[in-house]
């Protein structure tokens, strides 16, 4: 049995009856978000062990001095075996972590995997430290971090500082993720200035850019019948940000939700059904057909646009493959962002 | 046609039933033995790619502690967080079961052959009281040990998996771990590993000590063993075919006269053999298996000693090795019966039965011609050969030259004894010996092989034995050996033991690459201990105060061979320290390198090293005292004391185990022989009546012929053993001084001992004699009317 196997096993294959990587599975022992609950900074910032899991997710958009787009990602998942916490190896918090580096002709994407209570993955909320082996995010607190990651064939040393407040998603940041009710608690600073050096196997890169970090936990985010989403992170030369996703489902039908973060500093969440997402264009990466052209609207604040890959080969080869990649918007309104594909096994 | 054709060839073996018997029984136990020793191997293999694909073993980078001791968990940490991308091993015997405690998370090779098929099992394998994966050979074993143990497929012999924390937790290793596996693709921006984890030391893949690569050699030594019993059995049934198909003559002229095409009747003999040989194979494979089952513990044993591979000690049966084994059985036949039908397709219609001695000088000189062929083959092999597959060639050069040039050397000593013969009879007897040599040749040559063999084995054996008691007695001088755990533990027990011993030695050791070649750098105080006991294959006058001096090293003998180093040869065992060898010392315990450094300056290269075992000389009659003293005042457990004897006697036990498989081969191939020995005889002394008719007619008794068959089988078993003792002196010494050397990295000293020949020698007879009292008494027992009927009869 290799470490994929396991992996596929600790956050359970995609089961179409399990909702995808097992995130529909029941939630007995562990602690479910409730409506009203009020963020505690900056202790939220750390880890939540009695919940089943959580993640720390930067996407960054970059320019090369040379103008070429690039895409990164840092993430850090963290799977709870048991609502528990402790010391040793039998500790049942497990990490993930998955790093990328995008080019507008290559896909660098790399895995770890760690045991929590030995010291060799983990979260600290202040000073903030997320860390798994080698990669770490950390700063004296969420306005300014360092950001770092390696894999055979890329490496990256970035450093981030906040142009904006956090944002609460959904409800004061309880987002409803089906029409039943399953929920997780999401909170987001999608105003990282970015800067730092892509080691990649052509050279060293000096890039700029702005990143987006999506901090969330839960312990049953996603129903029985839902199959995986289309998640779109997109920042517009006005200014302007939305968050939006399609929640897809067996009876094909999708359960949508949007946060409209405005350049004037007011959020507006948007219910089911007020985002739109369809696709458009198909390409095969990994041997998968996967959406790399889609058109979305949110008709209340007047968008209408086309989300566009800028390499449609962006496939997380890791142990629960997604598709995670830097895309271009066109259309009412222009701009760049992150999209972010499950459950197109 | 074809039927009634068939019908007359078949009528043969029901009127030569023994024949038919020696032909079966012949094929059957080559078959036997070869493929016995498949077995052994195929299941010594399967065991071994079990444990690689379970432990990545061989695949993998692995990170050690130079200093050979267990690793705190954290310098694990501390490389993982440093870019390492490494996963721990806890390894330890528990119950007798070796157990693997491993990361599923981090594990480059995963857990081996062990799926968690079921979800539920994850969480129980990595938290809680966790799980042990063990194949059914060992899971009872483990039962008690108060974690779940689930049974599972695919695993190495004698081999448990759990996760790290729960063979930490089973093994009393908390916080620490046995060593790292490193993933393949490491990633950019690592850490150096000196600034991380200076105490390890990174062993790539290549440089491990492959369990595979080790024991091959002694696979090696099993096949050539099998291929030697097999072609002993192959000469048996050469023989036997040969035969039958000279009888068949008069059969085949009168089948051909009667309108039957040669074609036909040379298919149907074809036909007749392979069905034989199919029957024969069976047998042989049935009974291969049943030598295999009984072989297999002592070799699992072996192994398990000298390298510590594991290996199952049941037989799987396995498809290919049923094919192999009809498939050897089949091409063996082939082999022993194309010489017959080439002659039988080239029989003249009208051809009279060939004399017995008609060419048979001319074949001798054929044979005696190959024989030098293959007997200097062997010598250039001997001069420029090299490595274990040229050193087995030579053997089988050497034997089989010797065997084809005996019929030759028979000859010449019998015509030699003909000089010497008074009287008719004597000139009859030497005569009539020569003439039958060539129907007997076979067998004698069995017979020569069989013992040569004997010899060669029974000498190099016990050969290994003397060096090898003899070498415990130098090398394990100190009468207790302790062992400690960590640096703390070591310094109080010195100061424990120091007034209650005469002396305190310490062993310390890293491991390094020296000459190129991985092994091991030793400490050694300046003690009587050393001085007295020590024997040297070459060294400097005084090589004790030299080393001592830190003027020089001690290589063992692998090294110096290895990497060719002679004394005076200068050896980098450091980075910028190269020092001249001043001694070079037998190795017999292990095959790696070895060298020897003394302390002070081992201490001043390596400072970090800690030493955590020592040697404790004191009076044998103390021993007791001290042992109980370290157990119930310093309160060290007892499996941390071993003393001197128990160690010898576990050494001379695994030695014992090495050979039990050899000596065991050895003795079935002696009787394959004797086998052989009889069969002919026996099917001679029908073929013998026309020649003897005539002397009895001549007025000696039937009685006093039968003696004179006995008296000619001694001789001539005499005569084998007289050609067998030189070869087999000859198989020793390639065995000592050229396949050891080349198998392990060192050359035994040969001893010679002439009781065991002479008491070979002395079985050899007494298996002749029994193989022509049969035979004898049979002529003894011929009503004279049949021996009448030769001159009736006679065409």
């Amino acid at each position: 049995m290799n470490a994929r196997v396991l992996v596929l096993v600790l956050w359970p294959g995609v089961a179409a009856a399990q909702g995808f990587a097992g995130l529909g599975g029941d939630a007995d022992g562990f602690t479910l978000p409730e409506r009203g609950h009020v963020f505690d900074f900056p202790s939220d910032h750390g880890p939540h062990p009695d919940f089943r899991i959580e993640w720390w997710y930067l996407t960054a958009n970059l320019t090369g001095p040379d103008g070429t787009p690039y895409g990164l990602q840092w993430t850090l998942f963290r799977s709870a075996l048991a609502p528990e916490t402790g010391e040793g190896w039998t500790a049942p918090q497990v990490w993930m972590g998955h790093a990328a580096v995008t080019t507008p002709d290559q896909h660098y994407a790399t895995e770890r995997l760690a045991r929590g209570g030995i010291g060799q993955a983990g979260v600290k909320a202040a000073p903030f430290e997320a860390w798994i082996d080698d990669w770490g995010m950390a700063g004296s607190d969420m306005e300014a971090l360092t950001l770092t990651a390696s894999g055979p064939e890329f490496r990256y040393d970035m450093r981030l500082t906040a142009e904006g407040p956090l944002v609460l998603q959904g409800e004061d940041g309880y987002s409803v993720k089906s029409a039943g009710g399953q929920a997780s608690y999401y909170y987001s600073q999608p105003n990282y200035s970015i800067e730092g050096t892509l080691v990649l196997p052509e050279g060293e890169v000096a890039v700029t850019g702005s990143a987006w970090l999506d901090r969330e936990w839960s312990s049953q985010p996603l129903a029985d019948d839902q199959t995986g989403w289309d998640w779109f992170s997109l920042s517009f030369d006005s200014g302007d940000k939305l968050m939006g996703f399609r929640l897809r489902q067996v009876d094909e039908t999708y359960y949508t939700s949007a946060t409209w973060m405005g350049a004037d500093g007011v959020v507006i969440p948007f219910e089911d059904g007020a985002f739109g997402a369809e696709p458009l264009a198909e390409a095969t990466a990994a041997g998968r057909e996967v959406p790399v052209r889609w058109r979305v609207t949110l008709p209340d604040k007047g968008l209408d646009v086309t989300v566009t890959a800028i390499n449609p080969n962006a496939w997380m080869d890791v142990s629960i493959p997604y598709w995670e990649g830097p895309v271009t918007v066109e259309g009412s309104h222009a701009g760049r962002g992150y999209l972010e594909m499950t459950g197109y096994e | 046609m074809k039927r009634a054709a068939l019908v007359a060839l078949m009528s043969h073996w029901r009127r030569n039933p023994l024949q038919l018997f020696t032909l079966l029984a012949g094929l059957a136990l080559a078959t036997a033995l070869w493929s016995g020793v498949q077995a052994i191997n195929a299941e010594a293999r399967a065991s071994y790619d079990a444990a690689a694909a379970t432990l990545g073993e061989g695949q993998f980078d692995q990170l050690l502690s130079r200093d050979g001791a267990d690793i705190p968990e954290a310098v694990y940490v501390a490389l993982r967080r440093g870019g390492w991308l490494v996963s721990p091993v806890v390894e330890g015997r528990l119950e007798g079961v070796r157990l693997v405690g491993l990361d599923p998370l981090t594990a480059p090779g995963g857990l081996g052959p062990v799926a968690i098929t079921d979800g539920a099992d994850v969480n129980a394998f990595l938290t809680g009281d966790g799980q042990i994966f063990a194949g059914a050979d060992v899971a009872e074993a483990l039962a008690g040990v108060g974690v779940p143990v689930v049974v599972a497929d695919g695993l190495a012999p004698g081999t448990a998996i759990t996760d790290v924390g729960v063979a930490q937790r089973l093994l009393g290793l908390d916080g620490v771990i046995s060593r790292m596996i490193a993933a393949q693709a490491q990633p950019l921006g690592q850490r150096p590993l000196e600034e991380v984890a200076p105490g390890l030391m990174l062993r790539a893949a290549e440089q491990e000590n492959d369990v595979g690569r080790l024991t091959d050699s002694f696979h090696l030594n099993l096949t050539a063993f099998g291929f030697l019993a097999f072609a002993v059995g192959i000469f048996i049934v050469h023989g036997a075919i040969g035969l039958a198909f000279e009888q068949r003559r008069p059969v085949v002229r009168t089948l051909r006269a009667l309108g039957v095409p040669l074609s036909v009747v040379i298919g149907l003999m074809a036909v007749e053999l392979a069905v034989l040989a199919l029957v024969a194979g069976v047998i042989g494979v049935a009974l291969g298996y049943v030598i295999a089952g009984a072989l297999l513990p002592d070799v699992a044993a072996t192994l398990r000693g000298l390298y510590g591979a594991d290996v199952a000690g049941t037989l799987t049966l396995r498809a290919s090795w049923w094919l192999s084994g009809l498939g050897i059985a089949m091409g063996g036949t082939a082999l022993a019966a194309t010489g017959a039908l080439w002659g039988l397709a080239r029989m003249p219609l009208l051809a009279q039965s060939r004399g017995a001695t008609l060419g048979a000088r001319w074949r001798a000189l054929v044979l005696g011609g190959l024989s030098a062929i293959l007997l200097g083959g062997a010598g250039v092999l001997l001069v420029w050969g090299s490595g274990l597959a040229a050193a087995f060639v030579l053997l089988g050069c050497l034997l089989i030259g010797a065997a084809l040039g005996l019929p030759l050397v028979l000859d010449l000593a019998l015509a030699l004894g003909a000089r010497g013969a008074r009287g008719v009879l004597g000139e009859w007897f030497w005569a009539d010996t020569r003439a039958q040599l060539p129907g007997l040749s076979l067998a004698l040559a069995a017979l020569l092989l069989a013992m040569a063999a004997n010899v060669g084995v029974s000498t190099m054996v016990s050969s290994f034995r003397l060096t090898f008691t003899g070498f415990l007695d130098q090398r394990l001088a100190s009468e207790l050996y302790v062992m400690t755990e960590d640096a703390a533990q070591a310094r109080a027990l010195e100061a424990f033991v120091e007034p209650r011993v005469d002396a305190v030695l310490p062993l310390m050791m890293v491991e390094g690459v020296l000459a190129g070649v991985p092994g091991s750098v030793f400490a050694a105080r300046d003690h009587a201990t050393y001085r007295d006991n020590w024997r040297f294959l070459e060294a400097v006058p005084e090589v004790w105060d030299v080393l001592h001096r830190g003027a020089g090293v001690l290589i063992n003998e692998q090294l110096s061979r290895r990497a060719r180093l002679a004394l005076g040869d200068g050896l980098e065992i450091a980075p910028g320290t190269v020092l001249p060898v001043i001694g070079i010392y037998g190795d017999y315990g292990n095959t790696a390198a070895q060298v020897i450094v003394t302390e002070p300056l081992f201490r001043s290269l390596w400072p970090e090293v800690y030493p955590l075992r020592f040697g404790l000389r004191i009076a044998p009659d103390k021993v007791p005292g001290l042992t109980t003293a370290l157990i119930e005042e310093f309160a060290l457990p007892e499996g941390q004391i071993i003393n001197q004897g128990s160690i010898k006697a576990f050494s001379m036990e695994v030695f014992e185990r090495t050979f039990t498989v050899t000596t065991a081969l050895n003795v079935l191939t002696l009787a394959v022989a004797g086998f052989a020995m009889l069969m002919s005889l026996l099917t001679l002394a029908g073929l013998r009546v026309p020649q003897l008719a005539p002397v009895w007619a001549l007025g000696l008794t039937r009685r006093g012929l039968g003696w004179i068959e006995v008296g000619r089988a001694v001789l001539l078993a005499a005569l084998v053993a007289v050609v067998a003792l030189p070869l087999g002196l000859a198989l020793a010494w390639v065995l000592l001084a050229v396949v050891n050397v080349e198998a392990f990295g060192w050359r035994l000293p040969m001893y010679l001992f002439p009781v065991d020949y002479a008491r070979l020698g002395l079985l050899a007879l007494a298996a002749a004699v029994l193989a022509a009292l049969w035979p004898a008494v049979q002529l003894a027992r011929t009503p004279p009317a049949a021996l009448l009927k030769v001159f009736s009869n006679e065409r």
